[in-house]
């Protein structure tokens, strides 16, 4: 019986359509032509330019500070309830699992808008504190999802085992459930952290002055013609580092 | 012990993350339905008091084409994002393990790059002076001083651009647990390969279909950047709008109104998917 080629065919016309906009920014980083409309030939320039400008890196900084402690905490927080979902049948869990999943369906403008309404009407600056809290709130869910997922896959006789070979329940935990675990949770732990770098609509809502992450720096950058053409580099590295990231992590869960 | 009860390590384990969602996620919400109904203060802040004035003020007419917009622009681009995407997780289930791990990678890759250099990739790549634009009128598929930017069709072409992966993801998840057999015996028994694909693979993937329908809506309702970046001034939606009366209006108590009203729109589909699976379940039972 013959297959269809179209299912096939739409695919490679989806993939191409994902990424030729990523390839004609990577290639327009190296066009001496400020709008890439067309090739005016190969140059380092925009790179050089972009290594000069100081406000970019501190802007990194800035988000990679962010992104590290507010993974850390939502690896944390997801692990602890990752584990009371999956062991737990009750009333608690339902509101548990009802809260976890909730904040994975609420449109970003929402969650920025009701978290800059807390912090106004509480009284509290806005500033690297309320990013970092605002982070660690959405990456909670996903770090959560991941390590279900992991944790449904793990085989729990294992642990009783380890308990009539004499461990204790804490002993168990540490030396058998943790290690085989730890896949999942830096898996999610790596999702946290690019979904908080990469995130525009709630740090906009909760940042203040001095706290421009790198997408409120890009953004900005946008709005000036001159400095686009360093937007392209910026891109092109951050692309990059996406790839080496994706492939880091897809390593990690198919290892487990 | 395979399932525990001991009820105060469930409340240890269950504690911390509850109590941070309940703070950071319940009250907030909770907070910006409160805030419609306060008064404005002039600093940009919420005024001591109660007044039903902001609730009369969002009932304005000049907000029905908003919705209209918002509305169909999300509707359009989950059906799009479907049609797409439908053939994509058929694909890569159908294919050897290790093409499958690349189709991922390759679908997971723009979805986790930066949101807005993708929308800045579109925005060059449309540019008057831009690739894209010298291309199609080199070709001379579109007049000479065609404008792609600030378009409504624009917004709606790079909303679907950015759903597209949350479309695909569930889709696949669900694909790959299909029966592929049922297909074939569906071929077997006479059924053209169009056929076989609507009446047997689209049913078997429901729970796909749904989950990747909610994501892409809900996702569109709240936009305010695309249309930013890319739309006219006439084509913005009701994110804009929030966004607007947050930053530009300083005006608090009209910007959570309108986000409430945005909140009750995105759980109340969300409520009778729930309701929907939970009788999917009982049924399946």
């Amino acid at each position: 019986m013959k297959r269809s080629r179209l299912p096939a065919f739409i695919t490679l016309g989806v993939i191409l359509f994902l990424f030729a906009p990523l390839v004609v920014l990577v290639v327009n980083s190296f066009n001496a032509s400020r709008f890439g409309g067309e090739w005016e030939g190969f140059t380092w320039n925009w790179y050089v330019k972009l290594w000069a400008a100081g406000e970019v890196w501190e802007s990194l900084w800035i988000t990679l500070k962010i992104a590290l402690s507010a993974s850390l905490a939502a690896m944390v927080l997801g692990t602890l309830a990752a584990y009371a979902l999956h062991r737990f049948r009750s009333w608690l869990q339902t509101v548990h699992h009802m809260l976890i999943t909730l904040p994975l369906v609420m449109p970003d403008i929402l969650m920025g808008m009701s978290l800059l309404a807390l912090f106004v009407l509480s009284g509290i600056e806005t500033g690297l504190l309320t990013i970092w809290i605002a982070h660690v709130t959405f990456c909670l869910s996903f770090v959560t999802m991941v390590v279900l997922g992991r944790l449904q896959d793990f085989d729990f006789t294992l642990l009783d085992a380890a308990r009539d070979l004499g461990a204790t329940q804490a002993k168990a935990v540490k030396k058998v459930l943790l290690p085989l675990l730890l896949p999942g949770v830096l898996a999610g732990g790596l999702l946290a952290f690019t979904l908080s770098i990469d995130d525009y609509v709630i740090t906009f809502f909760v940042s203040g002055p001095g706290t421009t992450t790198l997408p409120l720096r890009v953004a900005s950058m946008m709005k000036t013609s001159r400095s686009l053409p360093m937007i392209n580099a910026l891109s092109a590295l951050l692309i990059a580092s996406t790839f080496i990231f994706a492939a880091l992590s897809s390593r990690l869960q198919r290892r487990a | 012990m395979s399932t525990e009860t001991r009820p105060v390590r469930q409340w240890l384990l269950t504690l911390p993350s509850l109590t941070w969602l309940a703070v950071f996620f319940v009250i907030p919400a909770i907070l910006v339905i409160i805030t419609a109904f306060r008064p404005t203060d002039l600093q940009g802040g919420v005024g001591a008091g109660w007044t039903l004035a902001t609730l009369r003020e969002v009932q304005d007419p000049a907000y029905l084409p908003i919705l209209w917009r918002t509305l169909w622009l999300s509707g359009a681009t989950t059906l799009i994002c479907l049609a797409l995407a439908l053939p994509v997780a058929f694909q890569m289930a159908r294919v050897g393990q290790h093409m499958r791990q690349v189709l991922l990678l390759l679908v997971v890759i723009p979805f986790l790059s930066n949101f807005l250099i993708r929308i800045f990739a579109w925005k060059s790549l449309l540019h008057p002076e831009g690739p894209l634009t010298k291309l199609l009128i080199g070709l001379h598929l579109i007049p000479e001083n065609a404008v792609l930017l600030n378009h409504v069709g624009t917004v709606l072409l790079v909303l679907v651009y950015t759903q597209l992966p949350f479309a695909i993801l569930p889709l696949y998840a669900a694909a790959e647990k299909f029966d592929f057999g049922l297909l074939d015996a569906a071929r077997d028994l006479g059924a053209g390969p169009w056929r076989a694909f609507s009446k047997v693979f689209v049913p078997g993937v429901r729970r796909g279909l749904i989950s990747a329908s909610v994501m892409v809506f809900v996702c569109c309702l709240g936009q305010y950047v695309i249309p930013q970046m890319v739309g006219g001034t006439s084509d913005e939606m009701l994110g804009s709008k929030i966004a607007q009366r947050v930053f530009s209006d300083r005006n608090l108590p009209h910007a959570s109104a309108l986000a409430g009203g945005l909140m009750l729109a995105v759980l109340v589909p969300m409520l009778v998917v729930v309701l929907w699976q939970q009788f999917g379940r009982k049924e399946a039972e």
